[in-house]
């Protein structure tokens, strides 16, 4: 094994010696996979002995195995690639620690949630039902309309403020709007929703729910993120493009309009898809300026609507008696979220892929 | 980037007087979206602070808890800041390590498609993620806390009783953590892929491990975009509300307890769950925290944003 190609080859006339923390030999490629694999035995081995349950025993194998590898390389290949075997293995196993939640949290969801995913959870609503039964259209019609309102105001207000920080800003209000917008994507989603609130109860009196308020908290968590996206799409159109409208005497809005728009129309609108992705799952700010009703209500101008988030969360924390017709209706209703956000994520991929513009280089 | 100054339609001396009405129309437009965005923000501040007024001048008394609003909003403060650090302890390290495997351990053709997987993480409404802490993690966490009491007490953080449903403090902040990991993570990669490929070549070149390249050429590259991410996730974790408004289970009063079921609340998940049913002054006493939150958060957010951009002006790469 000492006589691999690894070892230092002279060169010229500075001949290095042995270095400090290296030695000549080379682990085999398979050795880190029979380390973890003996570790698999040995903990299947000590089951019985010390009762484990299946998160331990994946626990002790890769801690067990890590040390094997770290001990071996250390002896064969020296210190410095043990770190880097020992880092490797660190890195890998975080890796899969990350996907522990995302694993168990898609199952949980579908294995809960797709029982009650019937045909009466879509066309019923909640009036009437004490128990069994009953469905989210009146969720599911109202999160429509909510978010639909939410991008009629969202997207004109963030795609001007895009062009205009591309095309026309400079100097102190560009940097002020920019850095602000970046500040602005990380307020909270419950402070949106008491800043709807407030605006409203000034005008109103307080205690109102209306749904344009749900739509204007919204609104505000949603125009940064269209700004930002769009931003960076109408940066990417290259130059060249305006000034042959220029060269043609097309004026500066038209040439916006007909030539700047329309080349970043694909990302414009993955940027949006993604946009509408992030408010409709949208619980806090719902949860305050909506309220939950029981009944359909798709007028955002007259009283409480039902949204699918927030009925979730009440069908939840309130489910009435017995409770396990509720709780199942919440976690349908979880899974018809996770299907509409993952959509629309897929949806956004395809837009990106299909309406890109023809590249001529 | 703007391009206004390199290709003016016309020249700067006779700009003015050809310029037509459509032309001024969409630049107005345009300009007063972006002026819009200022006053919306401007007006966040405003309506939270002229409907928080009245808890502030009210009598101690009438304030919920009967002692003020000092006392009722302080450890709430300390509930936020408490569940967003442990987030920050925990999410850091992982998103740290999930980036630099993406980048360059993972095999190049899986690597974008596992990146898309991390960024899932992110597209999971906050709702849901309550729904898997309380049902899922939080009673697998049981025996853990159990362990930790017998073993670990004698740490004040660890004292126990420890809860017999999973509803602490820890388990709020590990839900949060796995909520602001696909931050963190996409803006260490991000950063990471950027690493200007002569340096780690050149690393590589002169007989380092691949742990020494990351070591010496992707780490000190990427810190200031790993700090800026790690600040960008505490703002989101401060601000999250619905996953900790279902899994915390709550009785208010400050304590460094991670594993009792008594624990203070956060601001967010407080407003969540006393606002549907409270009025008057009650709500004002809310919205008086909200503004707290809005200061806090509005505060990491900037800090966060200038360090990102401070950095970039730094970087290696000019």
């Amino acid at each position: 094994m000492s006589q691999t190609s690894t070892a230092p080859v002279p060169t010229g006339s500075s001949a290095p010696g042995p270095r400090r923390g290296e030695r000549a030999g080379r682990l085999p490629r398979w050795a880190p996979l029979a380390c973890f694999l003996g570790a698999a035995v040995l903990v299947a081995v000590l089951w019985p002995v010390f009762d484990l349950n299946i998160a331990l025993a994946v626990l002790y194998t890769v801690v067990l195995g890590t040390l094997a590898v770290y001990l071996l390389a250390r002896s064969v290949e020296g210190r410095r690639r043990a770190t880097d075997r020992l880092v490797t293995c660190l890195v890998v196993s975080a890796f899969g620690l990350a996907m522990v939640p995302l694993v168990s949290l898609v199952w949980e969801v579908v294995s809960r949630g797709i029982g009650r995913l019937d045909g009466e959870f879509f066309n019923s609503s909640l009036v009437g039902i004490v128990g069994e039964g009953g469905g989210a259209y009146h969720a599911i019609m109202g999160t429509l309309v909510i978010t639909a309102l939410t991008t009629l105001i969202s997207v004109p207000i963030g795609l001007m403020t895009a062009i205009y920080l591309v095309e026309y800003a400079q100097g102190r209000l560009k940097r002020a709007i920019t850095f602000l917008v970046d500040v602005m994507t990380g307020i909270p989603s419950i402070v949106a929703g008491l800043f709807a609130y407030a605006l409203f109860a000034i005008f109103l009196g307080p205690g109102v729910r209306l749904g344009i308020m749900g739509a204007i908290a919204l609104s505000v968590l949603m125009i940064p993120v269209v700004v930002r996206s769009a931003e960076e799409v109408l940066k990417l159109v290259p130059n060249e493009l305006r000034e042959a409208s220029y060269a043609l005497g097309v004026p500066k809005w038209r040439t916006i309009v007909k030539v700047v728009v329309p080349t970043a129309i694909a990302g414009l609108g993955t940027g949006v898809t993604l946009a509408i992705a992030r408010v409709v799952g949208e619980t806090a700010p719902l949860l305050i300026t909506l309220g939950i009703t029981n009944a359909t209500n798709l007028d955002p101008f007259d009283g409480r609507m039902a949204t699918l988030p927030v009925y979730a969360y009440y069908q939840l924390t309130q489910p009435g008696v017995p409770p396990e017709f509720a709780t199942d209706r919440a976690w349908t209703a979880a899974l018809v979220l996770i299907i509409l956000v993952m959509g629309l994520n897929v949806v956004a991929r395809l837009i990106s892929r299909f309406f890109a513009p023809k590249s001529g280089r | 980037m703007s391009s206004t100054r390199t290709t003016p339609p016309s020249p700067p001396g006779t700009g003015r007087s050809i310029r037509r009405p459509g032309d001024r129309v969409f630049a107005g437009t345009a300009k007063g979206a972006g002026i819009l965005i200022l006053a919306i923000l401007a007006g966040v501040a405003a309506f939270l602070v002229v409907e928080s007024l009245p808890a502030l001048t009210a009598p101690a008394e009438e304030i919920p808890g009967g002692e003020g609003l000092a006392s009722y909003v302080v450890p709430l403060v300390f509930g936020t800041l408490l569940a967003a650090v442990i987030a920050l302890l925990v999410a850091t390290p992982l998103a740290v390590a999930i980036a630099l495997f993406i980048g360059y351990y993972a095999p190049r053709r899986l690597a974008q498609g596992l990146g898309y997987v991390v960024d899932l993480l992110a597209a999971i409404p906050s709702i849901v993620y309550g729904f898997w802490g309380i049902f899922w993690l939080a009673p697998k966490l049981v025996p853990f806390y159990v362990w930790l009491e017998e073993d670990l007490g004698f740490i004040p953080l660890f004292a126990g009783p420890a809860s017999t449903t999973g509803r602490t403090m820890l388990t709020a902040g590990l839900v949060l953590a796995v909520m602001i990991l696909p931050i963190v993570s996409a803006i260490s990669r991000e950063a990471f892929l950027q690493v200007p490929s002569l340096h780690r070549e050149a690393a590589l070149a002169l007989g380092a491990t691949r742990w020494e390249m990351i070591r010496m050429a992707v780490l000190p590259y990427g810190r200031s975009a790993v700090v800026g991410g790690a600040m960008l996730g505490l703002g989101r974790a401060l601000g999250e509300t619905m996953a900790v408004a279902i899994v915390l289970s709550v009785s208010g009063g400050i304590t460094f307890n991670l594993i009792s079921s008594g624990n203070p609340s956060t601001i967010a998940a407080n407003i969540a769950l006393e606002f549907p049913e409270s009025s008057g002054i009650d709500i004002n006493t809310l919205i008086a925290s909200g503004l707290a939150l809005f200061v806090i958060t509005f505060a990491v957010n900037m800090l966060a944003r200038a360090i990102v951009n401070r950095r970039a002006d730094f970087s290696g790469a000019n």
